[in-house]
C-alpha cells in the first residue's frame, strides 16, 4: 500500500522521554485548539514512575486498522503515509483499536470518533517540541523498508520493557 | 465571567459519604486566585471562628487539594495541598508537582475539599463527574512504591471495565500517603509518583487521620477556556525558550547545590546545623551524575526544565535503592545534615523516607536533632531502642525513620516533629534540648542557612514567615522582591512551579494570569492588596494556633537558637546573626506588613483589606 512513497516516519527513542508531555500539549492545540491531553493523538503513559513514554501510531506496513474499518473511514495519506480519519464516516466502533497490535488508537473524549496520529500533514508538532527541548525522543526520518510494525505494542508491554531496562530486576516489582 | 477555571469544586464528606459540588464567586476567585490563597480563604470562612479548638488531626479539619488558573497552562504542573497544619497549627500552602492538578481540571474541578473522617480506610476514585469513595483496606499499610503499583493497575482496570469503548486507558493521576501518613506522623507527606511530595505542613498526617489513603483522578475534558489562547501559547513558548538556555538548571536541577551550597555559600545544614560548611568532593554533583542518576531529565506536565532526576544505587550495600535526584533539600537534609557524604548513602535514606511516606526535610530535621542529642549523650542507645545514630550511619537513620513512621518506641515521640519532640524529651530528661531544635514555629527550617549571608534568605526570613521554616515562603524586603513571601504566594496560588519563573521577568506571570483569566492584575495590586490579604489571614490563623500549642510572636518570631551561634568553620567562620540587627529588621518588616509591635496584624490594615471579621477575632491577642 505505502510502498515507494515520499513518506516520513517518527523515529522514537522511548527511554529518553522526560515525561514533560509538551508533545500532548502541542498536539491537542494543533488539532483541537485546546490543551486537551486525552484528545491528543500522542499520549504519554506512566504506568511506572520514571518510565514515561509516548504512545502513538507507527504506521504499520500493512495498516491493519485501515483493513479493519467497516465504514472505510480510514485511509492512508499518499503524501505522508499517515492514517487519515474521515470523521463523517467514522462511527467510533473501535474495530481499528482491536486490529491495532499496539492498541494505539483511542476514541475522542467527547466526539464518538477515533483519534489517530496524522503526522500533522508531514510536519509533526510533537517532534518540534521534543527536538526543541533537546530530548530527541522523537525525530522525523524518511520512511524506508523497515519493520515499523514492531513498534506497535500495548502500553503494558512497553512499560515492562522500559522498567526493566531502567531499574533492572527492581523493575518487575514496580509494575 | 473569569476564565481559566473549571468552575466548580468537589466537596466530599468522608463521615457522611456526602459528595457535592460547590462554587465560588468570581470576586472570591479574583481576590484569592486559587491554591494557597483560596485555601486561606476557605479555612478562615469555615473554621476561623473556632480555629483554636480545631484539632488538625481531628475530623473537623479540612483537607484541601486546590489548583489555580495557571495550573496546566504555565509550564510545570502542580497542585496545592492545605488545611490546618499539624506542624504549625496555622495554614501552609504546600505544593506538589505532577499531573494531578491537570487531570483534576480536565475532570471539571478546580479543587477538592475533604471534610470529616472515614470509618475505615478509603480512597477516592474520580473519573470526570463520576466520584466514588472506595474501600482501601487492601492498600492500607503499603509503602509508596507498592501503593502506586497496585493503585495504578487497579484504577486502569476499573476504567477499562466501566468505559470499555474508548481504547487503552491511560493511568489516573494519584496523590497518596505512605505508612507515616496512616500513623498520623506530623512529618508525613502527601505524595505523587514515588518521591514527589507536599511536605511542608504535614498534610500526610491529616490525610491519614481522615483514613484517606489516596485520591485517583482521570479527567478526559480539555483544560478550561482561556481569555486569549494566542497569548497563552506565546507565553508558554517564552518561558520554554528562556528555560532551555539554562543548562545548569536543566542538567542538574538543584542537585549541584549539595556540594556548592556547603562549599561556597556555606549555608547548608551539616550535622544538625552545627556547621554550615563542608568541602566533601565525594558529594559533588559529578558523583551523583556519574554514579546514581539513571534518568537525568525527569519532568512534570509541560515542564521544560525537568529539574528532577531518577536515582538508583546499582551496586554495593544500598543496591536497589530508588528515589529522585535527591534534590538539594534532600541532599542536605538526609545527606550532609546527617553526616552522610556519599550519593549512595544519600539515595538510600531518601528512598527509605519515600517508601514510608515521610518528608525528607522535616524528618531529616528530626533525625539530625536526635543524632545531636545522641552525640551529646542526652539520648542513649537504650533511649533509642538500641539504635545508635552516629553521624554518617545511613542504616541507623533508616532504622530510626522506620520507628518514626510506625510510631514504635522512641519513634512515637519523634513522630511529633522536632519541636514537639524537643518539648517532650526536655521534659523526660530534665534538660533543655530546645537549643538543638532547628525549627521556626514547628516547621523545620529549609536547608538554606542565614548566618553566612551568602544564600537567598535574609536573617528574618524564616522568623517572620507565615509558613515558619518553609524555605519556599520566605519573608523578604522589599515586599515585591522575587524572594518575598508575597510573591511566592502568587506562585502557590497560581498554582504553578516557580522554578520555571526564575529565567523570565516576574511580570510575565501576571501577563500569564491575564491571558488566562482575562483579568488585569499588576504586581503592585497583587502585593499591596491581594497577597497582603492572604498573608494577614495566614498570620491570623498562625497566631490563633491551638489546640496543643500556640505561638507568641515575642518569643517565636525568631531564628532557631543555633543561628545565633558563630559558624565554627569554613570561609565565613565566626559569622552569625546579630540580635540587634535582627530586631531592627523584624520591626521594619512588621511595619511594612502592618503588624503592631507585638506582631499582631493591626486593625487599620485589616479594615483596609476588608477583613473586619479577622480584626474582631484578633482583638483577644492585642
Amino acid at each position: 500500500m505505502a510502498e515507494k512513497r515520499e513518506a516520513i516516519w517518527i523515529a522514537r527513542d522511548l527511554s529518553k522521554c522526560s515525561g514533560c508531555r509538551r508533545c500532548e500539549i502541542v498536539c491537542s492545540l494543533f488539532h483541537e485548539k485546546r490543551i486537551w491531553p486525552e484528545a491528543s493523538r500522542i499520549r504519554v503513559f506512566m504506568l511506572v514512575p520514571g518510565v514515561e513514554f509516548p504512545h502513538f501510531c507507527v504506521q504499520c506496513e500493512d495498516y491493519p486498522c485501515v483493513e479493519a474499518c467497516p465504514t472505510k473511514a480510514l485511509s492512508v495519506s499518499k503524501e505522508t503515509g499517515a492514517v487519515l480519519v474521515d470523521k463523517d464516516a467514522c462511527i467510533g466502533c473501535g474495530k481499528c483499536i482491536e486490529a491495532c497490535p499496539g492498541k494505539v488508537p483511542h476514541i475522542h473524549p467527547t466526539e464518538n470518533k477515533v483519534l489517530i496520529c496524522d503526522l500533522c500533514g508531514g510536519d509533526p508538532q510533537c517532534v518540534k517540541v521534543c527536538q526543541e527541548g533537546l530530548w530527541n525522543v522523537l525525530r522525523v526520518v524518511p520512511r524506508k523498508a523497515h519493520a515499523y510494525k514492531l513498534y506497535a505494542r500495548a502500553p503494558e508491554e512497553i512499560a515492562k520493557d522500559l522498567a526493566i531496562k531502567l531499574y533492572g530486576e527492581e523493575g518487575e516489582r514496580l509494575l | 465571567m473569569i476564565r481559566g477555571y473549571a468552575g466548580k469544586f468537589l466537596e466530599v464528606d468522608l463521615s457522611t459519604k456526602n459528595i457535592k459540588e460547590v462554587r465560588f464567586s468570581d470576586e472570591v476567585l479574583m481576590d484569592y486566585v486559587g491554591g494557597r490563597g483560596l485555601a486561606a480563604k476557605i479555612l478562615w470562612d469555615r473554621l476561623g471562628s473556632k480555629w483554636e479548638t480545631v484539632d488538625p488531626l481531628g475530623p473537623e479539619n479540612l483537607l484541601l487539594f486546590l489548583t489555580g488558573p495557571l495550573t496546566g497552562f504555565f509550564p510545570g504542573g502542580r497542585i496545592c495541598v492545605s488545611g490546618k497544619s499539624p506542624q504549625s497549627n496555622g495554614v501552609i500552602g504546600s505544593t506538589i508537582g505532577g499531573e494531578f492538578g491537570v487531570e483534576l481540571k480536565c475532570a471539571g474541578y478546580d479543587g477538592i475539599i475533604i471534610e470529616g473522617e472515614a470509618e475505615k480506610p478509603v480512597y477516592l476514585f474520580i473519573k470526570d463527574g463520576d466520584v466514588e469513595i472506595r474501600d482501601a483496606a487492601h492498600i492500607w499499610g503499603l509503602d509508596a512504591k507498592r501503593t502506586v503499583a497496585v493503585l495504578t493497575k487497579e484504577c486502569r482496570e476499573l476504567l477499562k471495565k466501566r468505559y470499555p469503548q474508548r481504547g487503552e486507558w491511560r493511568e489516573q493521576s494519584i496523590l497518596y500517603i505512605g505508612p507515616a501518613g496512616e500513623n498520623k506522623v506530623r512529618t508525613a507527606v502527601v505524595a505523587a509518583k514515588w518521591s514527589h511530595a507536599a511536605g511542608y505542613g504535614g498534610y500526610g498526617a491529616v490525610m491519614g487521620a481522615k483514613k484517606l489513603k489516596a485520591v485517583a483522578v482521570k479527567g478526559t475534558g480539555p483544560l478550561p477556556e482561556v481569555a486569549d489562547m494566542d497569548a497563552v501559547k506565546r507565553l508558554i513558548q517564552e518561558v520554554c525558550n528562556s528555560v532551555y538556555e539554562n543548562e545548569l538548571w536543566r542538567r542538574w536541577g538543584t542537585g549541584s547545590a549539595g556540594y556548592y551550597v556547603g562549599a561556597r555559600s556555606s549555608s547548608e545544614p551539616v550535622r544538625n546545623w552545627q556547621e554550615e560548611w563542608h568541602d566533601e568532593k565525594s558529594f559533588g554533583v559529578d558523583q551523583f551524575e556519574n554514579r546514581v542518576w539513571i534518568k537525568q531529565y525527569w519532568g512534570d506536565f509541560g515542564c521544560p526544565t525537568t529539574c528532577l532526576k531518577v536515582a538508583m544505587v546499582k551496586a554495593g550495600r544500598f543496591k536497589g535503592a530508588i528515589t529522585d535526584n535527591p534534590d538539594y533539600e534532600l541532599q542536605a537534609y538526609v545527606g550532609t545534615n546527617l553526616g552522610i557524604f556519599t550519593p549512595e548513602g544519600n539515595v538510600y535514606v531518601a528512598s527509605v523516607l519515600d517508601d514510608l511516606g515521610l518528608c525528607g526535610i522535616q524528618t531529616g530535621n528530626v533525625l539530625g536533632f536526635v543524632a545531636e542529642l545522641f552525640q551529646r549523650g542526652i539520648l542513649t542507645k537504650a533511649d533509642l531502642d538500641g539504635i545508635e545514630p552516629k553521624w554518617g550511619d545511613a542504616e541507623a537513620f533508616a532504622a530510626l525513620a522506620r520507628k518514626i513512621a510506625f510510631r514504635e518506641g522512641i519513634g512515637n515521640i519523634l513522630a511529633e516533629g522536632t519541636y514537639r519532640a524537643a518539648l517532650k524529651i526536655g521534659e523526660l530528661k530534665g534538660v533543655d534540648v530546645m537549643p538543638y531544635a532547628v525549627h521556626v514555629k514547628g516547621i523545620g527550617v529549609g536547608a538554606h542557612g542565614v548566618r553566612s549571608g551568602k544564600d537567598y534568605p535574609e536573617i528574618y526570613s524564616y522568623a517572620c514567615s507565615v509558613q515558619g521554616g518553609d524555605h519556599t515562603s520566605t519573608a523578604c524586603m522589599p515586599l515585591d522582591d522575587f524572594r518575598s513571601e508575597l510573591i511566592m504566594i502568587f506562585h502557590d496560588s497560581g498554582v504553578h512551579c516557580y522554578f520555571n519563573v526564575f529565567e523570565v521577568p516576574l511580570t510575565l506571570v501576571f501577563d500569564f494570569y491575564k491571558a488566562i483569566t482575562g483579568v488585569e492584575l499588576t504586581k503592585e495590586e497583587w502585593v499591596n492588596t491581594k497577597a497582603m490579604r492572604i498573608i494577614q489571614l495566614q498570620r491570623a490563623m498562625l497566631l490563633l494556633g491551638g489546640p496543643d500549642l500556640k505561638w507568641n510572636p515575642k518569643i517565636h518570631d525568631d531564628n532557631p537558637a543555633r543561628f545565633y551561634e558563630p559558624l565554627p568553620s569554613g570561609p565565613f567562620k565566626g559569622k552569625t546573626v546579630d540580635r540587634v540587627r535582627m530586631e531592627e529588621e523584624k520591626r521594619k518588616y512588621y511595619e511594612l506588613v502592618g503588624w503592631d509591635e507585638r506582631g499582631v496584624p493591626k486593625s487599620e490594615i485589616l479594615k483596609r483589606l476588608g477583613l473586619n471579621d479577622v480584626d474582631k477575632v484578633l482583638e483577644k491577642l492585642r
